[in-house]
């Protein structure tokens, strides 16, 4: 098939960037979008331009590096999957494809559609963890934990930091992405004893940082590639709600 | 923006959905009260109730309270909506539409629509009642009140003020049916097996406390 | 020949780590501030290790390629983790792990090293439970755990199918608890391009900021590199794009030898290739060998027939169709051993009975499981993987069967180290993928990621310190002297050259001609012939790279063209190093392959007189060959035995 692509190309952080038009032609419709990528970058090089520089790594779905908004959507047009599992069947000969990075003022471009998401670190270091050091821990199977809290804990950690929840919501906030991490923790006895903390500095730096609030708009579950529920959201505010008035 | 306002997003979540929820009660009284005007033709019931209103001390000290409740309502809307505007400086050329509702989307839209409504409202009825303009109506029990039926129903035989008013009062209606259960998860109650309910509860109430303020101006208007 | 001393400690092999521990020299907390580590990659073993050393009190520098530790490539692994609770109650101990794994391995790991990793397995899940790990558990509340191939226990412990991801983000969790608390620093968007030598010891490194395109020096007083496999070497290959051997293969050309390249894991169940353009393989879990039966049409026109794609594989009867692994290991049928069912998979197709447009697929069936079991059973057991590749091949597994074939999973070999894990520069520590320690010449299913958490959380922090022991008197290194300028003056040299180039070949298509040439004679089956061949095409390959490879951009600021060339430079010398040291292991052991080397019935034969031994590769120089030493591997507590798949 061939497409129209629409790319926002930027130098660097604090240049202007624009959005220019490339041309693809005779993509297979089994490719992986990112793959049609690397064929327009191939072509870019042998042409002796600059490839279009974006984020990818594992091409599997998990390692959350690919990021692309593309006609409107965090990870293009198909649910439940990231950029680099999304295939070219999804798309229509001739269509035209706008491919823009994530925006968010705490993800900074970094070039073309790569933009730094290291604000998530920052959150994670706030409290997404048990402080505790290696060794002179409890057996594992010390404390039973209820398969349900397990499962629905399995669930919130399966959150692979890919910021489509951000780029997706109107309002850029990341409270899916915090709300998976304190949630995954609220769930098991392991997390409970540092909760009130953990919440109070992770919300704290989160706001910090400058990501927009949650107005239960969903558009973050609806596009994550995880599928992590909003209900992880509720869960942290009431994890906070408890934290502040206890 | 944490420096300038020193509440967590999350902190003025709970207090924009604990007011919200307030003054959808206050909707619930309101329409109650409205609703009297059909039932009684006469507008007896519905001065009495107005009249015990707008004369009842504690109901004066709550007034209060409400107008606090609203003014807190907007306050932190707007608060919450310029930091999330500040939180996307550079928009999208595709925006994209994932959300759950399409209200959810405009709700600082649909509010300041409905607190301009709120000061039109206002100055039709409280300014009138506080320059002692409301004609007076007789009551053989309660004596002299003032007529603020006979103003309802003056102001609903204008055409173009019932449509002004209905339009308005869907606005609202979109406004509470994001609103309901978005309070809800705001203030972290959310369950598998409720959470549902209140979904399609907050529905019903939106669609319910719209049609209900609605249908007054319509059947005065054509009766 | 310099004699190998892998300083395995005296005693009996469940008393040797217990015994080290115990005579080990540690350093004193106060003293511990006062030296620097460097962790290169942010996987099980570098977010494990920093992690942990920076709770004992090293001032510690961490480097990851990716924008976050988070995404190391430990994330993409799916099965499981192997330990020896014994939970089940099923018979299982640390003995048992550890023969398992030796076995596993073809024989040809390091026996004290393998002990162990399986005595301090159980720590491991004990640790990540407390860390908030999620794993499955029963219904009592109590972990589940799972059976997985070669084991005839069930010792794996699991997160869905994400196991990896799962301990991978322990491990980040813990380094996020350090960087914040200030002992250990992060650098994303970093790749080592060198490492630097002082007086004979690992003092640095020398980085890539890929971002700036600046090179900058980090000095300290050990460097721990994490740096995973060289599986792209093949261009394509279940490896994450930015996975390369590198810093290892800088580490090699420095005088750290480099043992068993040879040794490289194909994996039987991966979705096959479909087009030239294709950049990564996807694996599918090998738990769908449990209920899928392995296929390919009996009559060669059937097979031409479904590769125009005239046929469809629901058309072909019951008796035309050849169910070859079960026809051949009746007892084990479909679950032999991953090697095994790779060869046999190549083997079929290579006689012209593959399916799929390009020949190269065996069909993976489950007609009967889903007649058997009724479809809900199947896709509560695989649901997510069905949808998985139907999301990719766009076609639906429930109603025609997948299409498998092998790919390039995992590589065995890798830094020669010693028990201590330190390489044959002093200073130098290798974990995890990197090194060549633990799974001989073939690894088990769930073995990596144990593997790698205990060289990173229970190893490492012991022998490095031993080691740094005697450094705290050597004050923090300055980055001006003239080892760092002299490494980094080189490091530009390399990127100057290939600027210099200015050819018209893009550095993609050298990387995929080097796959060909690997995957044709260095991959599943290989011979002398081949091999030679190989090691020729390669050299000439890497001739034809210097001379017409093509670098756009700039030396300042991202160059992602640069990164890629610089990494295909460095796999088109170790292809050829892999290449030389298959032709000189003339046997066959687990993933090592030589079609002269088999029994009669086709099966790998070992020859355990002549190749019991590790072969470490010592570089010379870039136009000498590399020089082969040999560490004997002794075998004092296993049996070396034939493996065998046909009888139970």
């Amino acid at each position: 098939m061939d497409l129209k692509l629409k790319i926002w190309r930027q130098q660097g952080p604090g240049t202007k960037g624009k959005f220019v038009e490339y041309p693809v032609k005779n993509i297979s419709a089994d490719a992986s979008f990112l793959e049609m990528m690397d064929i327009l970058n191939e072509e870019l090089v042998a042409k002796g331009e600059e490839p279009v520089a974006f984020d990818h790594d594992c091409r599997e779905g998990i390692c959350g590096m690919c990021s692309l908004y593309i006609n409107g959507n965090p990870h293009g047009p198909d649910s439940a999957i990231t950029t680099c599992q999304l295939h070219m069947r999804k798309f229509k000969d001739g269509e035209t494809v706008v491919i823009e990075p994530w925006r968010a003022k705490p993800f900074p471009v970094i070039k073309d559609l790569m933009v730094d998401r290291s604000a998530f670190d920052d959150i994670i270091q706030a409290g997404g963890y048990v402080s505790i050091n290696t060794g002179g821990v409890p057996d594992a199977n010390d404390i039973p934990i209820k398969k349900e809290n397990a499962d629905l804990a399995m669930d919130a950690a399966s959150c692979i930091g890919c910021g489509a929840c951000v780029a997706a919501c109107k309002n850029a906030s990341a409270m899916l992405f915090v709300s998976a991490k304190v949630s995954q923790f609220a769930l098991l006895p392991q997390g409970k004893i540092e909760a009130k903390r953990r919440v109070e500095s992770m919300v704290a730096v989160m706001d910090d940082i400058g990501f927009g609030n949650c107005t239960n708009t969903y558009a973050c579950e609806a596009v994550c590639p995880k599928e992590i529920s909003v209900t992880n959201i509720a869960r942290m505010n009431r994890e906070f709600f408890v934290a502040k008035v206890s | 923006m944490s420096g300038t306002f020193s509440y967590s997003s999350i902190t003025k979540k709970i207090w924009m959905s604990l007011f919200g929820l307030f003054l959808m009660t206050f909707l619930v009284v309101h329409l109650g009260i409205n609703l009297l005007l059909l039932f009684d033709p006469s507008r007896e019931l519905f001065n009495i109730a107005a009249h015990f209103m707008g004369t009842n001390p504690a109901i004066q000290i709550f007034q209060w309270v409400l107008f606090g409740g609203f003014i807190v309502h907007i306050i932190l809307g707007v608060i919450l909506q310029i930091q999330n505007w500040m939180a996307r400086p550079k928009g999208y050329k595709i925006s994209g539409t994932s959300e759950d509702s399409i209200f959810s989307r405009y709700m600082i839209y649909t509010g300041i629509i409905i607190f301009i409504f709120l000061v039109i409202h206002l100055g039709n009825f409280f300014v009138l009642k506080m320059q002692g303009a409301v004609p007076e109506f007789h009551h053989e029990g309660a004596g002299h009140m003032e007529d603020m039926g006979l103003l309802v129903v003056n102001l609903f035989k204008s055409t173009g003020y019932v449509i002004f008013y209905v339009v308005l009062l869907l606005i609202m209606g979109f406004h509470l049916d994001h609103a309901f259960q978005s309070a809800f998860q705001s203030l972290g109650l959310s369950h598998l097996k409720y959470t549902p309910f209140i979904k399609g509860f907050g529905h019903f109430f939106a669609i319910v406390i719209t049609a209900g303020y609605i249908i007054i101006p319509l059947v005065i208007h054509f009766t | 020949m310099a004699k190998l001393d892998s300083k395995v400690p005296k005693g009996p092999i469940a008393e040797k780590w217990t015994n080290y521990k115990a005579h080990q020299n540690l350093v004193n907390p106060a003293n511990k501030r006062k030296v620097d580590v460097i962790v290169v990659g942010t996987g099980l073993v570098g977010g494990a290790a920093a992690a942990s050393l920076g709770e004992l009190g090293f001032n510690v520098k961490v480097f990851c390629i990716q924008d976050s530790p988070r995404r190391a490539h430990s994330i993409a692994a799916q099965g499981g983790i192997n330990a020896a609770k014994n939970y089940p109650n099923d018979g299982d101990s640390v003995y048992r792990l550890f023969y398992d794994t030796v076995k596993g391995g073809d024989y040809r790991a390091r026996e004290a090293n393998v002990y162990r990793l399986a005595e301090v397995s159980n720590n491991i899940i004990d640790q990540c439970v407390a860390q908030g790990v999620p794993f499955a558990r029963e219904y009592g509340g109590l972990l589940d755990n799972r059976s997985f191939g070669g084991a005839l226990v069930s010792r794996t412990f699991y997160a869905r199918g994400q196991t990896g991801q799962q301990l991978l983000l322990g491990a980040y969790s813990a380094l996020s608890k350090e960087i914040k608390k200030g002992s250990v620093e992060l650098f994303t968007r970093r790749e080592v391009l060198d490492i630097v030598k002082i007086d004979g010891k690992a003092r640095g490194i020398i980085v890539r900021n890929l971002v700036t395109g600046e090179l900058e020096r980090h000095g300290a007083h050990a460097v721990l590199l994490g740096t995973g496999g060289y599986g792209n070497v093949f261009f394509l290959s279940t490896n994450a794009m930015t996975s390369n051997g590198g810093a290892a293969w800088r580490a090699y050309k420095r005088g750290a030898y480099f043992a068993n390249p040879s040794f490289v894991q194909i994996h039987p169940t991966c979705i096959p290739v479909h087009g030239a353009y294709q950049s990564k393989l996807t694996l599918m879990s090998e738990s769908l060998r449990n209920d899928g039966r392995i296929w390919v049409p009996k009559k060669k026109e059937d097979a031409q027939k479904i590769q125009k794609g005239e046929l469809k594989p629901t058309e072909i009867a019951e008796e035309d169709r050849d169910y070859y692994l079960e026809r051949r290991y009746p007892a084990f049928g479909n679950l032999v051993p991953r090697d095994v069912a790779s060869r046999a998979a190549k083997e079929r197709c290579d006689a012209g009975h593959g399916v799929g447009n390009t020949g190269l697929a065996v069909y993976l069936d489950f007609e009967d499981a889903i007649k058997r079991l009724g479809r809900n059973v199947i896709e509560a057991r695989y649901g997510n993987l069905f949808q998985m590749y139907e999301k990719i091949v766009d076609e639906n597994p429930y109603g025609t069967p997948m299409m498998i074939y092998p790919a390039i999973h995992y590589t065995m070999g890798g830094t020669w180290v010693d028990y201590e894990l330190q390489s044959t520069i002093p200073g130098l520590f290798v974990g995890g993928e990197a090194n060549f320690s633990d799974h001989g010449a073939n690894r088990l299913g769930a073995s990596a990621l144990m593997q790698g958490l205990s060289d990173g959380y229970f190893v490492l922090p012991y022998t490095m310190q031993n080691y740094l022991a005697d450094q705290i008197t050597v004050p923090h290194f300055k980055t001006d002297g003239t080892e760092f300028e002299q490494t980094e003056k080189e490091v530009q040299a390399r990127i100057d050259k290939l600027f210099a180039v200015k050819g018209d070949e893009t550095v993609d298509s050298f990387h995929r001609r080097l796959g060909h040439i690997m995957w044709d004679n260095v991959g599943m089956a290989r011979n002398k012939e081949g091999l030679e061949k190989a090691i020729k095409e390669i050299q000439e390959l890497r001739k034809e790279f210097w001379q017409r490879v093509k670098v756009p951009g700039e030396k300042t600021g991202m160059n992602v063209e640069l990164e890629k060339a610089l990494r295909v430079a460095d796999f088109l010398e170790q292809g050829e190093l892999m290449a030389l040291d298959a032709l000189t292991r003339n046997e066959s052991s687990g993933g090592h392959f030589r079609l002269e080397y088999q029994t009669e019935e086709g099966e790998a034969l070992r020859d355990d007189k002549n190749f019991t031994h590790v072969s470490a590769w010592e570089y010379m120089g870039d136009d000498e060959p590399a020089k082969l030493h040999k560490e004997p591997l002794v075998y004092e507590n296993i049996e070396v035995k034939q493996r065998n798949y046909k009888t139970a």
